[in-house]
């Protein structure tokens, strides 16, 4: 079984009186431990596909499986439950707490999502701040960080509930190259780490690079799609 | 729980100068209404405890119909002396009074020897009178005051008409009273004692010993126009109200109608008004507390929510339940609350403190320089700080409900 497996999926929204197709209709597989890309200029469908992944947008049509589940099955709580269990997300923006510190986001999915004893809590954090290159750094806010260590940090959170599969939508449009390119090797490193899928998008030719798998996205369809379909 | 709380003390310390704000206006208002309470629930307690202790007594028992005339002080209506002693009977077999005070009460022309003029008169036992009404010797404010209020042969007369008579401790004066019959009897009293003159019924009232009226009145029995009554607890005035009017109830006339009725203070005093009124505008104070905590919690919660929407479309999507989203924003409402309400009593209590240094008098009616000493109960603190910290947590409830309800995509997607 695929990790994420999709079967002639749809996404339109409606604008008015008008219905704006996004996704016209799409099938792919994910396979687990994969490092896969989704590629394309802006409004080709990168972020609607991310969000339906992600449990945070029900299709139009089609099927969409993740780890086995249907997402058009679940309601709202049922779908922020899947996402704290197997999904994990990192922000184009970051988009971390800005009142807790960096171990505090890295900790915050384990008390407010899943509710970890402190022992282990404290143990996974530190796990993940040293593994991410940031042990360091775990005292200080958002607003005391660079951009790369924010997003590592956003790695680290993302990580930090043994997700099996980070969604990552443009996590290198706001990092200067260098630093962008640290960061997708970050993310190969979790992969290798710790089994984990990462999926993300960009628009960025040099990054796409550095995926396994690209699909090619343009105007709602799957164009090509390129590399090898990793098994775990 | 506690990390919850964590973070939303957190991010109240984000918007430190909205939160200062905020708390500021629940310091001021919690400050306003607990000052108010205690001034006006001290001032309302003493004038209580004058008119209870000096004046009336916690309740008072009346041939039916007496209190209705009680400006002519109507002999025809008092108690004869097989009601009197049923009445001493019931209250005697009610364990909540603590003492009571039979008083004989007329009305008389009072000489100097040069003017006269009129005076309303209560016999009395005196051990009884100062035991029922504790505050009453403190009126006296010129003559001696130890031993018993008043022996026979001697009288206490209220101040103002000390002053309008010329009268000093020691003069004799007369007394002129018409009896029953018609017919009219004199008897010359020696001044004990000037009595305080104090606003309400009763308070400008002249006492004599009870056998002295008796006499004046040649009354042929022990008859008694009022019991005054002291109970153990004056909280139990309401219940044991009740007890007495049962208890007495059953003293009917020949027509079946009841012979004897049971006031409380309230029902005889204007000043049960007054203090209805201080209850009102206490009220009204705690209602104008309610909206100032409501209106400012809830605009500093809308404005939280508001500028926090991509936050909260991050741990949205990061898998925070819904219930975990509201109980953070419901936390931010609270600790409001009970950062004010610690606040604003600490201030309050403060304020009560150096209120009570200042030995603050005022004047109310002929009393002058009572002395207003505010007190709270925590009962009337923990009731006003509940009020604050439920209001600030519904207060809310509405932003935090709608964090709670956003779409993750929406709200990650806001600028």
């Amino acid at each position: 079984m695929s990790l994420v497996e999709a079967t002639g999926l749809a996404k339109s929204y409606r604008v008015g009186s008008v219905e704006v197709p996004a996704i016209k209709g799409v099938d792919f597989a994910i396979e687990a431990g994969s490092f896969v890309s989704f590629v394309g200029p802006s409004g080709s469908g990168k972020s609607t596909l991310l969000n339906m992944i992600g449990c945070l947008d029900h299709p139009s049509s089609g099927t969409l499986k993740v780890l086995g589940t249907d997402i058009a099955s679940l309601d709202r709580r049922g779908a922020a439950r899947f996402r704290g269990e197997h999904i994990g997300f990192v922000f184009q923006d970051f988009n971390l707490i800005p009142v807790l510190t960096a171990y505090e986001n890295i900790e915050y999915p384990l008390i407010m999502v899943q509710g970890w004893a402190p022992d282990k809590r404290r143990q996974r954090v530190l796990q993940l701040l040293d593994a991410v290159g940031m042990a360091d750094q775990a005292g200080k806010r958002p607003d005391q960080l660079s951009g790369g260590q924010k997003q590592r940090i956003a790695v680290a959170r993302a990580l930090a509930t043994n997700a099996q599969l980070v969604l990552a939508d443009e996590p290198t449009a706001n990092l200067d190259h260098e630093t962008a390119y640290r960061i997708i090797d970050l993310m190969k490193k979790m992969r290798d780490g710790f089994g984990t899928s990462f999926v993300f998008s960009t628009h960025d030719p040099k990054i796409m690079a550095e995926a396994e798998v690209t699909f090619v996205l343009e105007d709602g369809r799957i164009r090509e799609q390129a590399g090898e379909v990793a098994h775990a | 729980m506690l990390n919850v709380i964590k973070i939303a003390g957190r991010n109240l310390a984000r918007y430190h100068r909205r939160t200062l704000l905020t708390s500021i206006l629940i310091v001021i208002g919690m400050v306003g209404v607990l000052l108010f309470i205690a001034v006006t629930g001290s001032f309302k307690t003493m004038m209580i405890g004058q008119f209870t202790d000096s004046v009336l007594g916690h309740l008072e028992v009346h041939r039916k119909g007496y209190v209705a005339s009680i400006d002519n002080l109507p002999l025809n209506l008092n108690m004869g002396a097989g009601a009197a002693a049923r009445v001493r009977e019931a209250l005697d077999g009610t364990s909540e009074v603590a003492t009571w005070s039979p008083r004989l009460k007329l009305g008389a022309m009072f000489s100097n020897f040069t003017e006269t003029t009129s005076i309303r008169l209560n016999g009395i036992d005196p051990a009884k009178e100062a035991a029922t009404l504790p505050l009453l010797a403190g009126r006296i404010v010129e003559g001696a005051t130890g031993g018993p209020l008043v022996d026979r042969g001697q009288i206490l007369i209220p101040q103002l008409l000390a002053r309008g008579m010329k009268v000093k401790v020691g003069d004799t004066v007369v007394l002129v009273a018409t009896n029953r019959d018609g017919s009219v009897n004199g008897k010359t009293f020696v001044v004990k004692g000037v009595l305080e003159s104090i606003t309400g019924p009763g308070g400008r009232d002249g006492y004599v010993h009870y056998d002295d009226a008796r006499e004046l009145l040649r009354l042929p029995e022990a008859e008694v126009s009022e019991f005054a009554v002291r109970l153990k607890n004056p909280d139990q005035l309401a219940r044991v109200n009740g007890l007495l009017k049962e208890r007495l109830g059953s003293n009917r006339g020949p027509q079946g109608a009841p012979l004897l009725e049971v006031h409380t203070w309230a029902d005889l005093s204007p000043f049960a008004n007054l203090a209805r009124m201080i209850d009102l505008m206490t009220v009204f104070i705690k209602v104008v507390l309610v909206a100032i905590v409501l209106i400012s919690v809830m605009n500093v919660m809308v404005m939280a929510v508001y500028e926090r929407i991509r936050e909260i479309g991050t741990i949205a999507a990061i898998g925070t339940p819904p219930r975990r989203i509201l109980a953070l924003f419901l936390a931010e409402g609270l600790l409001l609350g009970v950062a004010g309400t610690i606040v604003g009593t600490l201030l309050s209590l403060a304020a009560i403190y150096a209120l009570n240094l200042m030995h603050l008098t005022f004047s109310f009616g002929q009393q002058q320089d009572l002395l207003l000493a505010p007190v709270i109960g925590s009962g009337d603190v923990a009731a006003i700080a509940a009020v604050v910290i439920v209001v600030s947590v519904l207060a809310s409830l509405q932003p935090a409900w709608k964090a709670s309800r956003m779409d993750p995509i929406v709200a990650l997607r806001h600028v």
